[in-house]
Order: C-alpha cells, then sequence, then structure tokens
C-alpha cells in the first residue's frame, strides 16, 4: 500500500498545455502516471499528445473517473483552478504555483475540509509512491519502493533525503511535499495519521524547517498517537532573525518557530533528529532494529 | 514586504481610521517649518524598518519646536539596528489617557486573520504573548463569514468598557480589517491604540506587512516599497531572478531549493565555516541564472571559496554546468570552487565541467567540508 495514490490512481492535469503543464505531464506519463485527461480553458476538444484536454473540471468529469488533479495553472489563477477541482469533488488536489497569495490559500484550506478534498500544496513538489504513482516534479530515479515514509516542507531537500534514503537500500511508500507556504492544504498531522494507519509503512521521515509551530504539534502528535519510528530533520538552523530565506514560511519571530524550539520538541517526543541528511538512514535503521 | 509607519498611516487615513497629524522630514532643513505647521508638542519618530525604536533613541518628544529641531537633527544622525534614519516623522503630540494593544495577522494555526486585542498597549507585544499570554484576546476572522458577532461584541466590551470606546473601537477595527482584506496585508497593527485628551480613540502608531505573493494586484503597494529594505546584493540577485538574503561569513553558496540551501548553509555551519550568503537558483534550468549567481557572489569582498551545492529536480545539471563555463569566459573566477553537481543530467554536466578540467562531486558532507577547509585555508582569497 502507499497513501493517498497507488497504481490505479487516475489523474487529470489542470494547465496542461502551458509550459510547466505539458513538460511535468509528460515526465509524469513516462513515470508511470494514469494521466487521463488535461484541463485548460478555451482549449477544450484538443489534445495534448494524444491526452484529451476539456475546457473545465466539470466537463472533463463527464467523461471521465478522475481521482487526482494536479494544477500548473500560474499563481494569480492557481486558487481558481484548485477550487474549481475542489468543488467538483476530487478527492486530491496537489497545486505545484508558487505564489498563490495567502488570502486565497485560507480561504481554499477551509473550502476543501468542507467538501472532503485532500489538497496538497501549494508550492510544493508533489507526492510519489515509487513504481506506482507520481503526481509532481520530482525525479523518479532517485526514488525506490519500500516502506519509509517522507513528508517535507521543501522540495530539493526531499530529493537530498530520499536520495540518502535510497542509497542506504531503504525505499519509500510515499514521498509528500507539503510545500512552505505559511497556510498549505495538507499539513504533518493528517499525513502522520495516514503513515501509521499504512501497513506497508514502517518508518516515518518528516522535513521540517524553521518558522511557524507545525513541527512543533507534530511532536506532540507523534508522542501520543504514533507507534512507528520518526526521524527528523529541520533545516534553517543557522538561519539569521527576521530574514526571510526563499520559503515564505522560513521567517521566524518572537522566539516561536526557531529550529532549537522545533529539535527540542521532537526530541521531547522520542523522535530523533539528524544534524545532516546523509544521517537519517542510519538513525532509522537503529530505530527499525530496535522495534524488531 | 514592510512598510513605514507613515506610510501605514496614509493607508490608515485613506480608510477613515483616526490619526493625529504628522508631516515626514528627510532634511534638517525641512523640520523648522513641519514644527511650525504643526504648533505646539510634537513627537519627534525615526522610520526605520525595524523594531525597537524608541529604546534607541528614536522617538523624543519636544515641548517645542526649537526642541523638535534639535530632536529631529540628533534622530536624523542615528543608525539604529544597521539602518541609518533618512526619514523622520514629526507627530502632534497627544495627552494619552489610556493605551491600547490590536492587531490583524494573519494567522498559521487556525487559518484565519485572527484579531490580538490587549489592555496592555504600548508595551512590547512579543513579550507579552510569550510571558502572559492572557492578556491577549483573540478572535479569529474569516474572509467569507466574518468573525463571530456575539465574541466579537464580548471582546470588545471586555476591553474598552464605555459604550463610546465600544463604538469608536468596532468601527477602528472594522476599518482596519477590511483593510487588511483589500491590501493583502500579512500584518496590521496599532500599538498604541489610545484613548487622547478629548476621548477619542486614535491610532497613536502604525504597523503593516504585506503577502509578498499578493503584491502583483497591488502595484499602489509595490510603490510603496523601501530600497533600504535590501542591500544591494539583494536587489541584483531579484532583478536576476535569484532568492538571495546577504549574511557576514566568507563561503559563497549556491543552491537549488530554498530547503536545501538553508540545509546547506546549516552544514557549512556545523562543520565550522561561515556562509556568505543564501542563494537560491530557483527550479528552472538558465544558465544566464549562474552567471549572475556567480557576479554577485564575487563581488563580496569577503567571500574565500564558493560551494556550488545542485540537486537537480526540474533544475538539470548540464545547465548549471553551462552557465558556470559561461561565467568562467565573461568574469575573473579566481576564487576556489567547489562543485557539487547530482540528479537530473548529470553525467552530461559533469562531461562538460571534466572537459574544462574542473572536477563534480558526489556527497554533500564532503563537499561542504571540503569548501570549509579551502576558505579557512591559504588556498581561499586572502
Amino acid at each position: 500500500m502507499s497513501i493517498l495514490i497507488d497504481e490505479n490512481t487516475k489523474v487529470i492535469v489542470q494547465g496542461i498545455t502551458g509550459r510547466d503543464g505539458s513538460f511535468h505531464t509528460k515526465t509524469m506519463v513516462a513515470d508511470g502516471t494514469k494521466i487521463v485527461a488535461g484541463v485548460t480553458p478555451g482549449k477544450g476538444g484538443q489534445d495534448m499528445e494524444g491526452i484529451p484536454v476539456y475546457d473545465s473540471v466539470e466537463e472533463c468529469l463527464k467523461d471521465k473517473k478522475v481521482d487526482a488533479s494536479v494544477v500548473f495553472v500560474p499563481a494569480p489563477f492557481a486558487a481558481a483552478a484548485a477550487r474549481e477541482a475542489i468543488d467538483a469533488r476530487i478527492p486530491l488536489v496537489v497545486c505545484i504555483t508558487e505564489g498563490v497569495p495567502v488570502q486565497e490559500m485560507t480561504d481554499l484550506y477551509h473550502r476543501a475540509r468542507a467538501k472532503g478534498s485532500v489538497l496538497i500544496g501549494p508550492n510544493c513538489p508533489g507526492l510519489i509512491s515509487p513504481d506506482k504513482c507520481k503526481i509532481g516534479i520530482m525525479p523518479k530515479r532517485i526514488h525506490k519502493a519500500g516502506g519509509v515514509g517522507v513528508i517535507s516542507r521543501s522540495g530539493t531537500l526531499t530529493y537530498e533525503v530520499v536520495n540518502e534514503l535510497t542509497l542506504a537500500g531503504l525505499g519509500q511508500s510515499t514521498c509528500i511535499g507539503i510545500g512552505g507556504d505559511p497556510i498549505v492544504g495538507t499539513g504533518f498531522l493528517d499525513l502522520l495519521e495516514r503513515f501509521e494507519a499504512d501497513p506497508e509503512t514502517t518508518a516515518v521521515v518528516l522535513i521540517g524547517e524553521i518558522g511557524g509551530e507545525a513541527e512543533e504539534e507534530a511532536a506532540c502528535y507523534i508522542q501520543d498517537h504514533m507507534k512507528k519510528p520518526v526521524v527528523a530533520f529541520i533545516s534553517g538552523r543557522s538561519a539569521p532573525k527576521g530574514k526571510r530565506m526563499g520559503h515564505a514560511g522560513a521567517i521566524i519571530s518572537g522566539g516561536k518557530g526557531t529550529a532549537e524550539a522545533k529539535v527540542a520538541a521532537f526530541e521531547a517526543a522520542g523522535v530523533d533528529v539528524a544534524d545532516k541528511p546523509d544521517e537519517i538512514p542510519g538513525l532509522l535503521l537503529k530505530k527499525l532494529k530496535r522495534k524488531k | 514586504m514592510n512598510i513605514h509607519e507613515y506610510q501605514a498611516k496614509e493607508l490608515f487615513a485613506s480608510y477613515g481610521i483616526p490619526i493625529k497629524a504628522f508631516r515626514l522630514v528627510t532634511e534638517p532643513g525641512q523640520l523648522a517649518q513641519a514644527a511650525q505647521e504643526l504648533g505646539g508638542e510634537t513627537i519627534v519618530k525615526a522610520q526605520v524598518l525595524t523594531g525597537g525604536r524608541g529604546k534607541a533613541g528614536g522617538v523624543k518628544y519636544a515641548k517645542t519646536a526649537e526642541e523638535a529641531v534639535k530632536y529631529g537633527q540628533d534622530i536624523l544622525n542615528l543608525t539604529i539596528k544597521g539602518f541609518p534614519v533618512e526619514k523622520i516623522i514629526l507627530t502632534e503630540a497627544a495627552d494619552i489617557k489610556k493605551e491600547f494593544y490590536a492587531g490583524f495577522i494573519t494567522n498559521r494555526g487556525t487559518r484565519a486573520v485572527t484579531l490580538m486585542l490587549s489592555k496592555a498597549g504600548g508595551m512590547d507585544i512579543e513579550d507579552l504573548a510569550v510571558n502572559s499570554p492572557e492578556e491577549i484576546l483573540k478572535i479569529d476572522f474569516f474572509a467569507r463569514t466574518g468573525p463571530d458577532e456575539d465574541l466579537y461584541e464580548a471582546a470588545l466590551k471586555d476591553i474598552f468598557r464605555t459604550q463610546t470606546h465600544i463604538a469608536q473601537a468596532r468601527d477602528i477595527l472594522d476599518k482596519l480589517y477590511r483593510l487588511f482584506l483589500e491590501k493583502d496585508c500579512s500584518l496590521t497593527e496599532i500599538n498604541p491604540l489610545s484613548i487622547v485628551d478629548d476621548d477619542t480613540l486614535v491610532a497613536i502608531d502604525a504597523k503593516m506587512s504585506f503577502d509578498d505573493n499578493a503584491l502583483f494586484r497591488h502595484p499602489e503597494i509595490q510603490a510603496l516599497e523601501n530600497p533600504e529594505e535590501s542591500s544591494q546584493d539583494e536587489k541584483d540577485a531579484r532583478e536576476a531572478g535569484l532568492s538571495f538574503v546577504s549574511l557576514d561569513g566568507d563561503i559563497g553558496c549556491i543552491v537549488n531549493g530554498a530547503g536545501l540551501a538553508m540545509a546547506t548553509l546549516d552544514l557549512i555551519k556545523l562543520a565550522g565555516g561561515e556562509p556568505a550568503n543564501f542563494l537560491d537558483v530557483g527550479g528552472s534550468s538558465n544558465p544566464n541564472k549562474v552567471v549572475s549567481a556567480l557576479k554577485i557572489i564575487i563581488s563580496n569582498p569577503n567571500v574565500k571559496a564558493i560551494l556550488i551545492n545542485i540537486f537537480g529536480g526540474i533544475t538539470r545539471c548540464d545547465d548549471i554546468a553551462k552557465g558556470l563555463l559561461m561565467a568562467r569566459e565573461q568574469i575573473q573566477l579566481d576564487l576556489p570552487l567547489v562543485i557539487r553537481l547530482v540528479g537530473t543530467n548529470q553525467d552530461e554536466g559533469r562531461a562538460l565541467l571534466e572537459k574544462a578540467g574542473l572536477q563534480a562531486f558526489d556527497g554533500l558532507s564532503e563537499s561542504v567540508e571540503k569548501v570549509v577547509a579551502l576558505a579557512t585555508s591559504e588556498g581561499g582569497r586572502q
């Protein structure tokens, strides 16, 4: 098993005819994802390398059964596209787009909860269950199917960690980039719960960063609800206070959301925190051995 | 994006939020006239994009126009937390009877806009939030539905007590919330919100920051951006489409992705080095970005060695290699360079580098150790 997606997941691409949308659609198809259609307003009736294009999600759903949508729509229109998918009650909506205004995200967050969609992102690399399905922009080659669940606020840092896992022979059940923005559709808690319930996942790696208090909440959750071993990594330990380092979320103020606070919260919850990404496999293997 | 108090007060005024009259002064020569126009007692305040200006001597009470001129000159000579004071405002002094705190902020936890209200205004609200959180009332506002009316009314009653002040506060906060929503703020703050001599509530100070992601739809807000908020390096980087933050160390860094870039800085520190900058070349694969990034980094005289750390996903390693080779043709690159190049098209990228006599490394930890050794040894630029 895996969480949220599997080999049967049928995916549509919103913004399929755009520069990023068309490029990554081809990559996802090459990586084995079942892309059943695309949506670009005004381009309905065309096709993108054999994939039918519709004007709207609603039109598309008249013809196709859809489990997930991935949004590659430019920032000013991305929230509207995601809203369309949520309103059409597509169970999983993944928004790759960077730069979605926070107010729109606040709205989308509550809308997705109300309508029962799982919204991943925005400003994220997406998710992958190696050899089953990839909805996003990550390089598939570095992944390997297995039992480690990965949740991360960062894109390339996830690749770094996944690469180390694969090199150490630790395959992954599902790897999810939740995005680095202050408000994202799905946070750590929901995914930790899903990984804990997934029989195929044996351990979880959580990659956090400075800013906000999501890691501190995750630490509490892990302590109270998780039996599976969790190893964490926090980036931004050396970041100067008050400066924004790329991710909107990566700003610290008022002594809250610091790397120290997050590391301390994890350690108090029995979660090992790696100093370097290449220490993660070793910490995981030690924990997994102890469990047996 | 942050703006100055005087800019925030102009926005306040345009939404009908009461403020005291003020004059903006950028040269000592303008002080006398500004003081005369306001007449009587004034407060002279430094306009800097950092907190704690009061403690740094950036806020003074002047009893006369002469005093205002003198204090104004003093404050214009100050540098507060690295920011030279280039602008000050003179504000009509108020006889303050009571101070409150009021602010709207994007709440990551509840995914709402949260109104924070306190009877303990004027103090450092961050300290208050840590030490006596019960002193701050919080109510969530939702763009679609607004706040729960009963909670909102009860909070106003609890904080402002009299019918007159409750009504005034309600009017001010409703307007402040509209401003927050309409201009895509991440923070609007009045500290203190004060009852003054004529028994009315007035915004004595004003602080606003904006959601950078939404600036595209507010050109009028974008126009308020203050050049001193970014260093020249940071401005150059932004123009080149790079995400860049100046730091104090001597190891220049070029990384793809914000999370990996932060982690790279952490590893450099852990290995005993000091990063000179955060630089994210972003996801796209434009060789020109690498050239721009290198130019910005070598323009910093403190830099002794450079680490390029690329984990190619969307970014293709051969494009990064091409950018590096282009940079070597265009600029004098006499600094030691450690290149870590893995991911998409890594073989093509490495072949290009090898042909030019450059070696690329695999591991992140080993690359970091190498660059730290270079920066601290004789090998680095002195």
